[in-house]
């Protein structure tokens, strides 16, 4: 087993486009590490130069005490888990999972052992004389990890191995990885686009925008305290409302006029300068409250979500969510009043983006 | 998954194909027939009167050594030129399909021998390989050998499989390259992730998923050889010296165009279309089915 460490690692294109902009960051031996971003935001690349797929423009990659920028991917000791699954079609499942152990000179009897149990972990040691054409996407998928857990790598490295797969499958191979992973205690590294994957394996999440981190943390911590706009409206579904509002004093802002109340506050803002304000939909409630700040809402439109309600509209001019219990506010509403807990408040930068949250 | 259209008029459907099966009965069935047909007939010296003969043309060839000796020369030829073509262009396709500076270039310039009319490809390569006249005769001769095709049958039977082969590799190449880029990358990374080098990933991974492509190029090369070469082999040898590099459609030119043996050339052709055939129901029978992945 062996943690990977990423110091300042940089990725150029062809053309002078930095794909990824000086990442630095530590993943403990053992730990579930979660890249998630939009497209584009460089969490494959850096995969793919941890995989030694692609070269690695600056900066350093170690797994272990071991550097491998120089190394081929057949000697990090790693395996990968592609979004396609990547699978040999023209070999059967059990030539699939030991085509690694041959490459590497494994002794015969000893490949059919590992190949037998790595089947028998993943449940598809009914085919594995099939070949990959005969499977279904989540068999497919199982065999994919079963090629990566039969070398016994260092690291398992993850690339959207869940985006082709239909919803109800996800969620289903979402839980098998997860205590898989537990089980095997592999040090991994998973990149997806899927919020809910990110926060629902991760012991560490690491959210990239533009080929930079946003913030690392646990997933509850990089939902209680996003310390950027972009992670606070990336993180959590429906997206965290922004208001634009104004500093009125310590603990003090207003959002068109109408005053709230905040917990986590930098000191010495200057009062009458410009701040964002961040709620997240399911952290306001309608109604009011003592001790908690009230504001109104124009309702422009319901959707109904089955257990919960969206309630679409307008707070001082700007687009709002509200997400209710269904039941609990009339669906025919025009005009809510809304009660906020000031400990729920995101205070962002308008210019840096930045939390504004107390140092 | 079956498609079927239903048409109100049965007349119709019948009006749809008929463009179809008129262009097939004009220009196959019926050329096709005919040399059936007069492959039965043997003529007059003068060309004034035709007799039929039953299978007397096809006895009569079958006695010819001359005829054994062109089946041996096409399957020698056509086995050159196949496994040197394929060779050099799956070669020149792995290199195509790397990400290289000036790559585009580099496919472009390799397509342009196949628009070179095989004629003047024959002429091209006997002005490089003439006994007197060859411009690269004499570092050849410089060498110690004792090149000359005009003469010496086997040194005729090379430079023709060179420059039919030089023709082919467009072609091939062309398949290859397209065959190497539908192969997805992630299963070569994969490959190479798990620890195999790139002659084994490309005889383990690559080679076995390309054998569709290949399988359908050995087919089509072959049938190239039998026929496309004609050109070539008239321009370079003209079937020369002493019948040595006459092929099975090389020789139903020279007997019945040029012998004026119009039932024997026509009982050759025959047998072509017999060989043409097989090699058809092969590729349909194995390639289309068996090798799909």
């Amino acid at each position: 087993m062996a943690g990977v460490t990423l110091d300042t690692v940089r990725k150029v294109y062809a053309g002078n486009v930095e794909a990824v902009k000086g990442v630095s960051l530590g993943i403990e031996d053992g730990s579930f590490c979660v890249l998630v971003g939009p497209s584009g935001c460089g969490k494959s690349t850096l995969l793919r130069m941890i995989a030694g797929l692609e070269t690695i423009s600056g900066g350093t990659v170690k797994i272990g005490d071991r550097v491998v920028n120089q190394i081929e991917p057949a000697d990090r000791d790693i395996a990968m888990v592609f979004q396609n699954y990547a699978l040999y079609p023209h070999m059967s499942v059990y030539d699939n999972m030991a085509y690694g152990l041959k490459n590497r000179g494994t002794p015969k009897d000893e490949i059919e052992k590992r190949v037998k149990e790595a089947a028998r972990i993943l449940a598809i040691e009914s085919f594995l004389e099939r070949k990959p054409r005969a499977l279904s996407g989540g068999q497919r998928q199982r065999v994919a990890m079963g090629r990566a857990i039969v070398r016994k790598p260092q690291v398992f490295l993850f690339d959207e191995p869940l985006s082709n797969l239909d919803a109800k499958l996800r969620v289903q191979m979402r839980v098998e990885i997860k205590r898989l992973q537990r089980a095997l205690g592999v040090t991994s590294i998973y990149v997806t686009h899927d919020q809910v994957e990110a926060m629902t394996l991760s012991d560490k999440l690491v959210v990239m925008s533009g080929g930079q981190i946003e913030q690392v943390g646990t997933p509850s911590d990089v939902y209680r305290r996003p310390e950027t706009r972009f992670v606070a409206t990336f993180i959590g579904s429906p997206p965290m409302n922004i208001l634009p509002g104004k500093v009125e004093g310590p603990g003090r802002v207003s959002v068109g006029g109408q005053m709230i109340q905040v917990t986590d506050m930098r000191d010495g803002l200057a009062p009458g300068s410009a701040i964002e304000v961040g709620l997240r939909p399911e952290d306001v409630q309608a109604g009011t409250g003592a001790g908690f700040s009230a504001l109104t809402m124009d309702v422009d439109f319901v959707e109904e979500l089955g257990a919960t309600q969206l309630f679409h509209g307008k707070v001082a001019g700007a687009e709002f969510v509200v997400q209710a219990s269904t039941g609990q506010i009339p669906a025919d509403t025009r005009s809510l009043t809304l009660s906020i807990d000031p400990s729920n408040v995101h205070l962002f930068d308008p210019q840096t983006t930045k939390r504004l949250g107390r140092v | 998954m079956e498609k079927r259209a239903l048409f109100s008029s049965k007349f119709l459907p019948y009006m749809l194909l008929l463009p179809q099966l008129a262009i097939t009965i004009i220009f196959f069935y019926l050329p096709a027939s005919q040399a059936i047909w007069q492959s039965f007939l043997m003529e007059d010296a003068f060309g004034l009167s035709s007799e039929f003969v039953g299978f007397e043309n096809y006895r009569y060839l079958f006695q010819q050594p001359e005829y054994y000796r062109a089946m041996v020369n096409t399957a020698v030829f056509s086995t050159a030129v196949a496994v040197l073509s394929l060779a050099c262009s799956l070669l020149l396709a792995t290199q195509a399909d790397k990400n290289l500076r000036g790559g585009e270039a580099y496919k472009t310039l390799l397509i342009w021998p196949y628009a070179v009319a095989p004629a003047i490809a024959g002429v091209l390569w006997i002005f490089m390989f003439h006994p007197s006249l060859g411009t690269l005769t004499r570092p050849i001769r410089a060498v110690g050998i004792d090149w000359n095709p005009l003469l010496n049958g086997d040194h005729a039977m090379l430079l023709l499989v060179l420059s039919a082969t030089w023709k082919q590799i467009s072609y091939n190449f062309l398949f290859f390259l397209a065959g190497l880029q539908s192969i997805p990358k992630s299963v070569i990374e994969a490959a190479a992730i798990d620890g195999a080098g790139p002659l084994r990933r490309f005889w383990t991974i690559i080679f076995p998923l390309l054998s569709p492509t290949t399988f359908f190029l050995i087919v089509v090369n072959i049938v190239y050889v039998f026929f496309d070469t004609f050109g070539i082999i008239d321009a370079v040898t003209g079937g020369g010296p002493a019948g040595q590099t006459t092929t099975l459609v090389y020789k139903v030119y020279a007997d019945g165009r040029l012998g004026g043996d119009l039932g024997g050339s026509a009982a050759q052709s025959v047998i072509l279309m017999v060989i043409v055939i097989g090699l058809t129901a092969i590729q349909f029978k194995y390639v289309e089915r068996k090798v799909q992945y």
